[in-house]
Formats: structure tokens, C-alpha cells, sequence
């Protein structure tokens, strides 16, 4: 069974959404309301016992102003929002990116690519933990792997890598961008299979090849994806606790330290729960309009997916 | 004549030329993506090969010299120090994924069944709200997380993760299964409908089976996101009923912690979900709609 057989067929149902679909707003039957109700209700008890009240609690917790005060006054604090907008921004965009070009790279048919497939999951597979931590161990300076092999093969007295700040930070996000890609490359690979093949033979007899036509048949199509999982990566990666935990430890001296570590270092290493909390808090401006973009281009991409 | 002949010899050879060029690109590419993809786990590997226990150091050999599988042997018959409860702390994890993953897929069809099938109205409002989790990230909840298990009465107790990796699959498993959702035409459910067919019949005949694909991929989801965890499990779980995942990083404390114990539980640990990856194969190359491009 095929799933894309049923797109050409369910492809203008789908792009006619809303109000324009007669059926769609028609009034459920009594009973159907109730079914469709009961179905939707152990979803809403999760979001409001274990989203809403979380959130609610975590707002009241951070509400004091003074936290915020203290918040600007610690050293830590802006150093670590410089951290978080570095790892955030450059781990998302050149994951994302990777992922987008691999993405056509596995879209070749064949055998030793699709079995190369197998072998590039694996980040993905592995637990976050445990890769974060064979990162930490490979990079620890010359007894890791990568300076040993450095030295090995080329000679080079490598970095200690976990001794500079910039390194360090560099590191954690090498280590993200390798975990990550896969996930995404995945998806963007599942984006491109949607592309009915017509278009790409097309635009061939029109002598786009290569480069004209990634540019000017893929990209446009996978845009919409593209932006969307952009997003939603960002707001995933803000919360991205374990690499940075285990890569560098936060280390030399906290100031890699990223908000989601730096929140868990206030919370349960010096035991100030409501800074922690308002150190996580204060990254709210930034990331409820973000989610508003999600929520606006998700509307949007329902007609267009 | 002998011009044109000549022309099209030419660009025949540039063709080629062209060809031979991309496939050395793209074989350069796939080792450069080997090497990338496997460098840590080939770390993992080293250290764990490596009869010594404690620090790691790399001594220029590709290969440890006499590569011994004793800490695979000490990590199975919990022996290693901090590994004595191996396997209880594999059922935990084991334990919690598994749960994450049926309730994920569970209340994740329901949701997305009564929002894009049964039409409910306002159901959008239900699927913006599920994104809206995404606000603020997972690990940002750890404090509220901490108190409100111990209100709920789940401090120390595996369903307090369970319930936590629940809240943040389910919202991405709303979306996915919401964009696939709409590529099943509604006549279906219509034709059902005349002959008589429930809600829940509806569900069962025609949602779950036809969405299977999509669910598989959910279900990988759920599974990976609970088995990558390691904030809730390191904080909401006492140090007694740990899970696989947290207890390698205890070993930070530890000067000569038994590193090369800890590489081989992990790699044990990566067993699950690429066995849960090689059963679901074949749907989740239908949700990658694979078929499509064998051409």
C-alpha cells in the first residue's frame, strides 16, 4: 500500500479548507458531538494538568519583579543569553540548512546511499545523553579522540577544547548540529518525496539541472516546511538542556553555560528556584512571537502541504 | 558534417565527464558522511573495548590493542560499579518509553480524529493550543515539573516522566498526524457513514488503519524523545530508581569512574529503538512516501 496514491485524489480535498468546504461546518448529531468530544478529552486533560498549570505555576513563581533585577545584576546572565543566542541561532540555521542539502543528497537512487541512510540515523538514535557525553570524551583535550587523531594524522597540537570559552561553545553546538541533523534531514526528505516527480521532468526539459533547480523548482516548494520546522526547532532548541549539560558542562568557569543549564544551576545547585525559573522566563518576549508565526503558517500550510 | 559529428562527440564527452565528476562528489560526500556519522560512536566503541577501566586517554591506536568485550560481559552480569542495577534501571527506561509512546499515539489519534475527522467545530483552537506547549520549552518546566508531581502525589515514581515525555510528544504528534489526516478523502468516512458505521467505528476501521504510517512515525517519535530524555529523568526520579539514560552522567563526580562499563551500557541502550526502527520499517517508508520515487 502506497500512501502517495491517495494524494493526487485527497490533494484538492485538502486545499479546500474552512468555510469553502460545504460539509466542514455542517452541525454534528447529538451523538457524534459527544463521541467527538470524549475523543478530544483526554488530550485537553493533558494539556491543562500538565501544560497550563505548569506554566501557570512557573508565571507565578517568576512573578516577583525583584527577580528580574537580580537576574540583570548577576554576572552570569548576559554572557549566557550571548551563549544561548549563538548556540540557538547557529546550532538551528546550519543543522537546518545541512539537513535541507542531505536531504537531497539521499534523494539519489542508489544501493550504497539508501544503506548510508541506515548508518546517518544513527545520531538520531542514539541517546542524547550518551552522545553528548562520547562528545565530551573526544574532545577533552589531547587524550581525546578528535586531538589524538589530529596529531596522528596531521601532526597538529590540537585545542584543549573545553579551556576557551568560544571553543567550548563551538563544540556544544558541533555536537548538537551531529545529533540533530538526521531528524530533520528526514523530514525534508519526506517534504521532497511529496514533489510529484512531473515537475522535476518539467522543469529538466525547460534545462533546469543542478543548482537552477534546487533553487528554482525545490526550494520554493519546500519553503513553507522549511520555515515551519525552523521554527519549531528554535523553540525546541532554546529548551535543549542536555548538550550543553554534558558537552562542556557549562564550563570553563559557567561561561558557556546556556538559560536552560543556567535556570537548572539556579534552581538546584544554588538552590534559588524562583531566579531559575525567571531566567527561563525572561526568554518569553522572544519566544511567544515565534510560536504565533508557527501557529499563523500552519493555518496557511494546510492548504499548500 | 564532420563538424557536427565532432560537436557531439564533444559534448557527449563533457557529459560524461559531468557524470564522472558528480558520482566522485557524491562518493566523496558519503565518506565524509560516514566518518561524521560514526567518529563518536566509534569513540563509544574504543572505550569500551578497552579492558582498563577509569580515565579515558587516547594513545594513537586506532584500535585498543587488546580489545576485550569484559565490560560488556561486567555491564550484563552487573558487576561494574554504579551499573549493579543495570537491568531494573533498562526496565525503567524501557518502561517509560514504551508507556510514552502508547499514550502519545493513544491520545494523540484521539485528538487529531475528533479535530480533522469527526469536524469538530473550535477544533483548531485544540491544535493551537497543543503548539502553544512549544511556548516554553521542556526543560524550562523542570521547577514547576519538580513541585507539581510532588501535589500530584508522583514524586519518585516513573509515571511523573511518563506523564511529563506525554505533554511533549502529544502536541508534534497532533501535527503530523493533522497534515496526514488530511490527505484521506472524506469520502470514506461518508460511505461508512451510510452504511451505519459509528464514531468509534469509524476510528477503528477507517482512521487507524489508513493512518498507520503516520502513526508509526509518532510512535518512533514518542519512543526517541523519552529515551533522549535526560532532565526529567535525572530530576524527577530518585537516584535508587534511575533509568539508563541519567545514571552515565553521575560518573562526572567520579575520577576512575568504569568509563569503559558506562560506553558499553550505552551502547546496549541504543538497541531499543533501533529495533523499534527496523519493525516499523516498512510504514514509516510509506509516510516517506518512498514509493513513490522508486521511478
Amino acid at each position: 500500500m502506497s500512501s502517495m496514491q491517495q494524494v493526487p485524489a485527497a490533494r484538492p480535498r485538502a486545499s479546500v479548507k474552512g468555510p469553502r468546504r460545504p460539509s466542514g461546518h455542517r452541525h454534528l448529531r447529538g451523538s457524534d458531538f459527544r463521541w467527538a468530544i470524549a475523543c478530544a478529552a483526554p488530550y485537553a486533560a493533558v494539556f491543562f494538568a500538565l501544560v497550563i498549570y505548569p506554566v501557570g505555576y512557573a508565571l507565578w513563581m517568576a512573578s516577583k519583579p525583584s527577580l528580574y533585577a537580580d537576574l540583570i545584576k548577576d554576572p552570569l546572565y548576559l554572557p549566557t543569553v550571548v551563549n544561548t543566542l549563538l548556540f540557538v541561532g547557529l546550532g538551528v540555521n546550519v543543522k537546518m540548512f545541512l539537513a535541507l542539502l542531505l536531504s537531497g543528497f539521499f534523494m539519489r537512487r542508489r544501493w550504497w546511499i539508501r544503506a548510508l541512510l541506515a548508518v546517518y540515523i544513527l545520531p538520531w538514535l542514539i541517546a542524547a545523553a550518551q552522545a553528548c557525553i562520547s562528545f565530551h570524551w573526544m574532545l577533552i583535550g589531547e587524550q581525546g579522540l578528535v586531538d589524538g587523531l589530529l596529531s596522528a594524522l596531521f601532526g597538529i597540537d590540537g585545542p584543549i577544547w573545553f579551556n576557551n570559552r568560544w571553543l567550548a561553545v563551538g563544540s556544544n553546538i558541533i555536537a548538537y548540529v551531529w545529533k540533530w541533523t538526521p531528524f530533520w534531514t528526514v523530514i525534508f526528505l519526506a517534504g521532497r518525496m511529496t514533489i510529484p516527480r512531473d515537475i522535476y521532468d518539467a522543469a529538466e526539459v525547460d534545462g533546469a539541472t543542478g543548482i537552477r533547480r534546487f533553487v528554482h523548482v525545490t526550494l520554493p516548494l519546500l519553503a513553507n516546511l522549511y520555515l515551519l520546522c525552523t521554527l519549531l526547532s528554535t523553540l525546541w532548541t532554546v529548551g535543549d538542556f542536555t548538550t550543553v549539560y554534558l558537552v562542556s558542562g557549562g564550563g570553563p568557569a559557567n561561561s558557556t553555560e546556556v538559560l536552560a543549564t543556567l535556570g537548572f544551576h539556579y534552581a538546584f545547585d544554588v538552590a534559588k528556584p524562583a531566579l531559575g525559573v525567571a531566567a527561563v522566563i525572561s526568554t518569553l518576549p522572544v519566544l511567544i512571537p515565534v510560536v504565533i508565526l508557527l501557529m499563523r503558517r500552519l493555518q496557511t500550510s494546510e492548504v499548500q502541504l | 558534417m564532420s563538424i557536427a559529428l565532432a560537436s557531439g562527440r564533444l559534448v557527449r564527452r563533457r557529459y560524461r565527464l559531468r557524470r564522472v565528476l558528480t558520482e566522485a562528489g557524491s562518493m566523496t560526500l558519503g565518506v565524509v558522511l560516514l566518518i561524521w556519522s560514526l567518529l563518536p560512536v566509534y569513540n563509544m566503541l574504543l572505550i569500551a573495548l578497552d579492558p582498563e577501566e577509569g580515565e579515558i586517554e587516547f594513545d594513537g591506536n586506532l584500535w585498543p590493542p587488546e580489545p576485550s568485550l569484559e565490560s560488556f560481559r561486567s555491564v550484563v552480569t552487573q558487576e561494574a560499579r554504579y551499573l549493579e542495577d543495570f537491568w531494573h534501571q533498562f526496565g525503567n527506561s524501557l518502561f517509560i518509553g514504551l508507556l510514552t509512546m502508547v499514550l502519545t499515539l493513544l491520545i494523540g489519534s484521539l485528538a487529531s480524529f475528533a479535530v480533522s475527522r469527526m469536524r469538530l467545530s473550535k477544533g483548531s483552537l485544540l491544535t493551537n493550543a497543543a503548539l502553544f506547549t512549544y511556548a516554553i520549552p521542556a526543560s524550562f518546566l523542570i521547577v514547576p515539573y519538580y513541585r507539581i508531581m510532588h501535589t500530584y502525589g508522583l514524586a519518585n515514581n516513573l509515571w511523573a516522566v511518563i506523564a511529563a515525555q506525554v505533554a511533549f510528544a502529544t502536541p508534534f504528534a497532533i501535527l503530523i498526524l493533522q497534515l496526514y489526516a488530511s490527505l484521506i478523502p472524506f469520502e470514506l468516512d461518508d460511505a461508512a457513514r451510510v452504511d451505519g458505521a459509528s464514531a468509534i467505528q469509524l476510528y477503528l476501521r477507517i482512521y487507524l488503519p489508513l493512518m498507520t504510517p503516520a502513526l508509526a512515525v509518532v510512535a518512533v517519535y514518542a519512543l526517541l524523545l523519552a529515551w533522549n530524555d535526560y532532565l526529567y529523568q535525572a530530576v524527577l526520579l530518585s537516584a535508587r530508581n534511575m533509568t539508563v539514560s541519567v545514571t552515565q552522567a553521575q560518573l562526572f563526580v567520579d575520577v576512575d569512574a568504569p568509563w569503559n562499563a558506562m560506553m558499553a551500557a550505552a551502547i546496549l541502550y541504543v538497541l531499543p529503538p533501533i529495533a523499534l526502527l527496523f519493525a516499523l520499517r516498512r510504514y514509516v517508508i510509506a509516510a516517506l512516501p518512498v514509493g513513490d520515487v522508486k521511478g
